[in-house]
């Protein structure tokens, strides 16, 4: 299969309009996986998208190259599988924060440990949007959603630092207002063996925009553009604090061995 | 071939590498440790790979995740990791991902008696899903049958493009007998079927005259797209009704009209019986003994011995049974397969079941005296 050298070649065309809402950032993250994998030469039939449930769990069906759209949180345990049988296939995890953090949370830590060659874009756009809105763990304290109307009453999950601890080769957040460093931090997470995350801040106007009076898809993306603060400012911020800021930056890039090279020393011919 | 003694757990492992199952993904429990401590030592020697996951549900999903990647693979539970397992098994028959899954039955609901054997998860092997669906499950009652019912059971893995249960027990598990051990080349193999058009042109649920799809694998030149949701045979999700008749109408009808595929029963005991006993597993072993027993002292009996329990092999039974005054039913649960056989057996023909659910296993005597009181 000859390799394509523009990222609409990565998308499926036949397959628009998607069923995103106006103003949804989902597009954004996509057409930036897509921008990398061209970037990269990266052929359709050597390159996975693997998806969850929810709103990015339809991402799969846009993109012309392999396609995986697994049960609610089991996505990474999936691609576990898909990788030691086919090691050299780039897998892209596209999940939302329900999925990675909630559900899927036990599978995110042991992927990351095991340091599988995985990259994940985490969507995270504050709560479940597919099925209406309610509070997922990334919803920030306060916030109103479907199932928080007076406000959610738990702190939400810094899932950077976990997966970071838990054993990645690399994690890195932004949001898809800033779509130069989104373009940049993707590039660097399919190109490092191992483990990657990326934990993408992301509109979603319909939902969490609408319940906490941020505004429409405009409005939402200057609420991103000044809630994101440089990791370095972020990270000297109270816990209180953090709540109500976005960090974007680098937490890890090392290299760390990964899962296959790690399994291809138990095997012994 | 070669005789070896062994355990059931190491049968199904055997059976599973002569198959050419190169992929394990498991959790430990009881009673089916043995077959992943089996495989963690013996898959690498064959250039496989042996994965301990985080859990049951992570242990399915990599299975079905190196099948898409183009391997057979497998997994071993019990009890409650069969439970965890059930929405992904449920996927794999959804997106028709052939792979086997190993319930090493034990004894009772929850945590039940971890050491101890049961025969009490056949309905959920049936029916443990969400949704509508047919699923194949296979019975064995001795090591040889774990070793024969396993290769058969990857065979149909793959000739269905679904996942199959193999339902044995912890005393067929834990239980040693000597048994034939097959090469590969001494059995019949189904591989996994290659695409026959251009990669342009494939659409992985295109089915074939049988009902059956012909799935690509992710890094193959053909682009395959796998989803839990109803979709289309290009593999993308559909809502339409007429899509989701037709799947669900494929679905069933490429497993329950190519029944006659499927491991038969096994008959013991005198043909045309008056009294027919239908068993299973480690119950069908004293149930055995106790039919040549009774044929000794006289008495028409007959052993009807399923090798297949879903689908449940209907035609097969009532055609043993067309003779038959009486069946006798021997199982270790509450009525599962009773439940069954009372289903399709129309009267004047008695149903009696013989159920055990102590968390012992059935002594040929007591099958004996049952077959005693039950003649008039």
């Amino acid at each position: 299969m000859s390799i394509p050298k523009e990222y609409t070649d990565y998308i499926d065309w036949d397959r628009l309009p998607h069923l995103w809402c106006p103003g949804c950032g989902n597009g954004i993250a996509l057409k930036s996986a897509a921008i990398v994998l061209a970037k990269l030469g990266i052929s359709p039939d050597n390159a996975l998208m693997a998806t969850g449930i929810g709103c990015s769990g339809r991402a799969g069906q846009y993109v012309s190259f392999h396609s995986f759209d697994g049960t609610h949180g089991r996505t990474l345990a999936f691609c576990t599988g898909i990788n030691a049988a086919q090691p050299e296939l780039t897998i892209i995890a596209f999940l939302g924060d329900g999925d990675c953090g909630a559900i899927g949370g036990n599978h995110l830590l042991h992927a990351a440990r095991r340091n599988v060659n995985i990259t994940v874009l985490e969507i995270n756009n504050f709560n479940y949007g597919m099925t209406g809105g309610q509070f997922s763990p990334s919803t920030p304290v306060d916030s109103i959603s479907s199932t928080s109307r007076q406000g959610k009453g738990e702190y939400s999950m810094d899932m950077c630092s976990l997966v970071a601890e838990a054993g990645a080769n690399y994690v890195a957040c932004t949001t898809v207002y800033h779509t130069a460093e989104l373009n940049r931090f993707i590039k660097e997470a399919i190109s490092t063996p191992g483990f990657s995350f990326v934990e993408i801040a992301s509109s979603c106007p319909t939902y969490y925009g609408k319940y906490n009076n941020i505004g429409g898809a405009p409005e939402m993306m200057e609420w991103l553009k000044e809630k994101a603060l440089r990791m370095e400012e972020y990270k000297k911020l109270p816990i209180e604090e953090k709540q109500k800021h976005l960090p974007r930056g680098k937490l890890v890039h090392r290299d760390r061995e990964d899962f296959h090279t790690m399994n291809m020393k138990q095997i012994s011919i | 071939m070669k005789k070896m003694f062994v355990q059931g757990n190491t049968a199904c492992a055997l059976g599973a590498f002569m198959a050419g199952a190169r992929f394990f993904a498991g959790y430990p429990i009881s009673p089916a440790s043995e077959l992943a401590e089996y495989c963690s030592e013996e898959l690498p020697k064959l250039g496989g790979i042996y994965l301990q996951m985080e859990d049951e549900i992570a242990s399915i999903a990599a299975v079905i995740g190196a099948s898409l990647g183009g391997m057979k693979a497998f997994t071993a539970t019990s009890g409650p990791g069969m439970s965890l397992m059930q929405e992904n098994i449920g996927y794999a028959s959804m997106a028709e991902v052939p792979c086997v899954i190993f319930n090493v039955q034990r004894f009772g609901l929850s945590t039940g008696v971890a050491t101890s054997p049961g025969q009490s998860d056949i309905m959920q092997a049936r029916w443990g899903r969400h949704g509508d669906q047919t699923i194949i499950a296979l019975t064995p009652a001795s090591v040889q049958e774990c070793f024969d019912l396993t290769v058969e059971a990857f065979n149909l893995a793959e000739r269905f493009s679904s996942p199959v249960i193999v339902l044995s027990d912890a005393c067929i598990a834990h239980l040693r007998e000597r048994i034939n051990i097959f090469e590969p080349e001494e059995l019949k193999i189904i591989e996994r079927r290659k695409p026959d058009v251009s990669p342009k042109d494939y659409r992985p649920y295109l089915p074939d005259k049988r009902g059956v799809p012909t799935l690509s694998h992710y890094g193959g030149k053909h682009i395959l797209k796998t989803t839990g949701l109803v979709h289309t045979e290009t593999g993308h999700p559909s809502s339409k009704t007429e899509v989701c008749a037709s799947l669900m109408d494929r679905l069933e009808m490429k497993i329950e009209e190519y029944q006659d595929e499927l491991p038969p029963p096994k008959y013991y005991g005198i043909k045309d019986a008056e009294t027919v006993l239908i068993s299973f597993g480690i119950s069908s072993r004293a149930a055995r003994e106790a039919v040549h027993r009774a044929n000794l002292a006289g008495f028409s009996v007959g052993l009807i011995q399923l090798q297949t329990v879903w689908p449940f092999p209907e035609a097969v039974i009532a055609e043993y049974c067309s003779k038959a005054l009486r069946i006798i039913v021997v199982e270790m649960n509450r009525g599962q397969i009773t439940r069954e056989v009372e289903r399709i057996i129309s009267k004047p023909v008695e149903v009696h079941p013989l159920l055990r659910t102590d968390s012992n296993i059935f002594y040929p005597e007591e099958v004996l005296e049952k077959i005693k009181g039950v003649q008039k």
